[in-house]
């Protein structure tokens, strides 16, 4: 095993830390080096970006990118219709990207952990009232719900970010919930009961870190999710002002010059792929490293 | 007898709610003397884990107890509230599981899943509770203690846990273990090597055991006294050499022939008869039905009050 540090006291043996065992993770650095970009392209959007995303130049409209004929040098990947820089606004639209990503990836992650261990663990009434509650709120098509939320608490940032935690918790809440079930009946968790540990105290200590993994792989994908419903809203106008550039208000705006400046659409599109394919590798590759059976 | 470190009296146990509540336990009287290996023996189904379970009080959801006590040193089990029951678990009762491969966490180590035990009960700060640890280890006869100490649980073997687990149960001295069939999942040769650890420990510390098996050669190994359990009902209880040498009840007769012996051809091995089986069953049902009668006849002269 390269790179492996023997424990201090322990001889021979390999580390098996979970950090040693990411930086081995080859998804793991894919992901983490896609979510790096993103977040260094966020905090350093006004260093990075060649212009003012908001400047309009009508004289430079439409600009094909750097290796298609006509394209103007400063402008890599081509301007839109009004001539804005379309690389500048791609780098400023990733800070909505990553201020939804994390915020509205963690809160709905935290609603829907907590409700889902509570449900899973006690059963009863808790477990039909959380349950219920799912069932109803997943009767709603998502998309439609969260359209439905902005128009009523109003556009913006803060309502985009309330409108996906409050969908999508039941994505967390039930798998939280099933996981929880099959590990409150494992031997561990009964044999921590019988050493003396309150109910709460086991779920916390013994239920808890079984389920972290799959909380960590399901908040990845959350996060690409969370991306992707802001960019829905944004292309149905419902998301921040349209002048805020976003990847979905750039997909919105190319989709109507498609067929003269097919870039305007396509690179934030690649943007989003990119962006969560890497976050869906990361979180695959977080939960075999913080597994200690997989680690290996 | 009420020295007794464990003293089951009169237990009743049914499954299920409703009209009809399915009985499991019919009745248990069991003691367990301090020092003292005491065998609950059984087929599956006898009810023998449910005893050793009211005794943690680790009853699945559906079982109730509808009569009779518990009693550890004369405190009832049953009635004391949880907080007091929580601080005599791991501490002065404590439970060797069945399964050694199932019963660590496995995304904690060795040394976090011992010292929880130590830092919970005897309120140890992490240093000494892990020294503790590598002692407790030691006396289990595992080598490189301080290696275990820092290694997952899949990274030992199937006798290695079990050992771990022994050095839990053991960790706070405590009177009485519960070892719930903790050899049924070892092979053979590790089985020995953990029985022989096992009295050791226990001969050493003067803990009694409620060793709940349903192997008659571990049984013959380890217990000083052995009940027998069937259907709910212990049918016969006494020292384990009297049992062994002269067994008075019918199916603890035909349970021992019923024993695989590598000594002796296998056309030698004798199913239990069914008809001891349904007359057992007969009886069974005939006590439910008393019970049901006298619960009745309790309801009516309370009613008439």
């Amino acid at each position: 095993m390269t790179g492996a540090v023997a424990a201090p006291a322990g001889g021979e043996r390999p580390r098996t830390g979970a950090l040693a065992a990411a930086l081995r993770n080859p998804r793991v650095w894919f992901g983490g080096l896609v979510g790096l970009a993103l977040l260094l392209a966020a905090v350093f959007a006004p260093l990075l970006a060649p212009h003012d995303p908001l400047q309009q130049d009508l004289m430079l409209g439409q600009l094909p990118p750097f290796w298609v004929p006509g394209a103007e040098p400063g402008y890599p990947l081509g301007t839109d219709s009004l001539g804005r820089d379309l690389a500048s606004r791609l780098i400023y639209g990733a800070r909505v990207a990553v201020i939804v990503a994390v915020v509205a990836a963690l809160a709905a992650a935290v609603l829907g952990t907590v409700l889902g261990l509570l449900a899973g663990f006690f059963g009863g009434w808790v477990d039909a009232l959380v349950s219920r509650l799912v069932d109803i709120w997943m009767a709603f098509p998502a998309v439609l719900l969260a359209i439905v939320l902005v128009a009523v608490i109003g556009t913006g940032l803060e309502a985009v970010i309330v409108a996906i935690a409050v969908i999508d918790w039941t994505r967390f809440c039930r798998v939280i919930r099933a996981e929880t079930l099959v590990q409150k009946e494992q031997d561990y968790v009964l044999a921590a009961r019988t050493l003396g540990l309150a109910r709460l105290r086991t779920l916390y200590s013994e239920v808890l870190p079984n389920v972290m993994p799959l909380l960590l792989t399901l908040l990845t994908l959350e996060m690409g999710i969370a991306i992707i419903v802001e960019a829905i809203l944004s292309f149905v106008g419902l998301s921040i002002s349209s002048d805020e550039p976003t990847w979905g208000g750039l997909i919105a705006e190319g989709r109507q010059y498609v067929h003269d400046a097919w870039w305007i659409m396509s690179f934030p599109i690649l943007c989003l792929i990119v962006v969560v394919l890497g976050l869906n590798a990361l979180g695959d590759g977080l939960r075999r490293v913080l597994d200690p059976v997989m680690r290996r | 007898m009420t020295d007794a470190y464990l003293d089951i009296a009169g237990l009743h146990m049914a499954v299920g709610r409703g009209r009809r509540p399915l009985p499991i336990l019919r009745g248990v009287d069991l003691a367990v003397a301090p020092g003292e290996v005491h065998g609950l023996v059984g087929e599956s189904g006898a009810g023998k884990s449910m005893v050793g379970r009211t005794v943690l009080g680790l009853l699945p959801p559906a079982a109730r107890v509808t009569g009779g006590t518990v009693q550890y040193r004369g405190r009832d089990l049953l009635a004391m509230p949880v907080a007091e029951r929580r601080a005599l678990l791991g501490a002065k009762i404590a439970l060797i599981p069945q399964d050694p491969m199932t019963a660590l966490n496995p995304v904690h180590r060795i040394g976090r899943q011992v010292t929880d035990v130590l830092r919970l009960h005897l309120g140890l700060r992490q240093k000494p509770a892990l020294a503790r640890a590598e002692e407790l280890l030691a006396a289990v006869q595992i080598r490189e203690p301080g290696r275990v100490l820092r290694q997952y649980p899949h990274e030992l073997s199937g006798g290695m846990r079990q050992r771990v687990l022994i050095a839990i149960a053991f960790a706070c001295d405590p009177d009485l273990i519960v070892a719930d069939e903790p050899t049924t999942a070892l092979d053979v040769t590790v089985q020995r090597q953990i029985l022989r650890l096992l009295k050791e420990m226990q001969g050493r510390a003067g803990t009694a055991i409620l060793f709940v098996t349903h192997d008659l050669g571990v049984v013959s190994k380890i217990c000083d006294r052995v009940s027998v359990i069937h259907a709910g009902r212990i049918l016969e209880s006494g020292a384990a050499t009297e049992i062994f040498a002269a067994p008075r009840h019918a199916y603890t007769r035909a349970l021992f022939a019923a024993t695989p012996r590598y000594d002796r051809p296998a056309d030698a091995l004798h199913p239990i008869p069914p008809a001891l089986l349904s007359a057992l069953w007969a009886e069974a049902h005939e006590a439910d039905r008393d019970e049901a009668d006298r619960d009745a006849a309790d309801r009516a002269t309370e009613d008439g009050r």
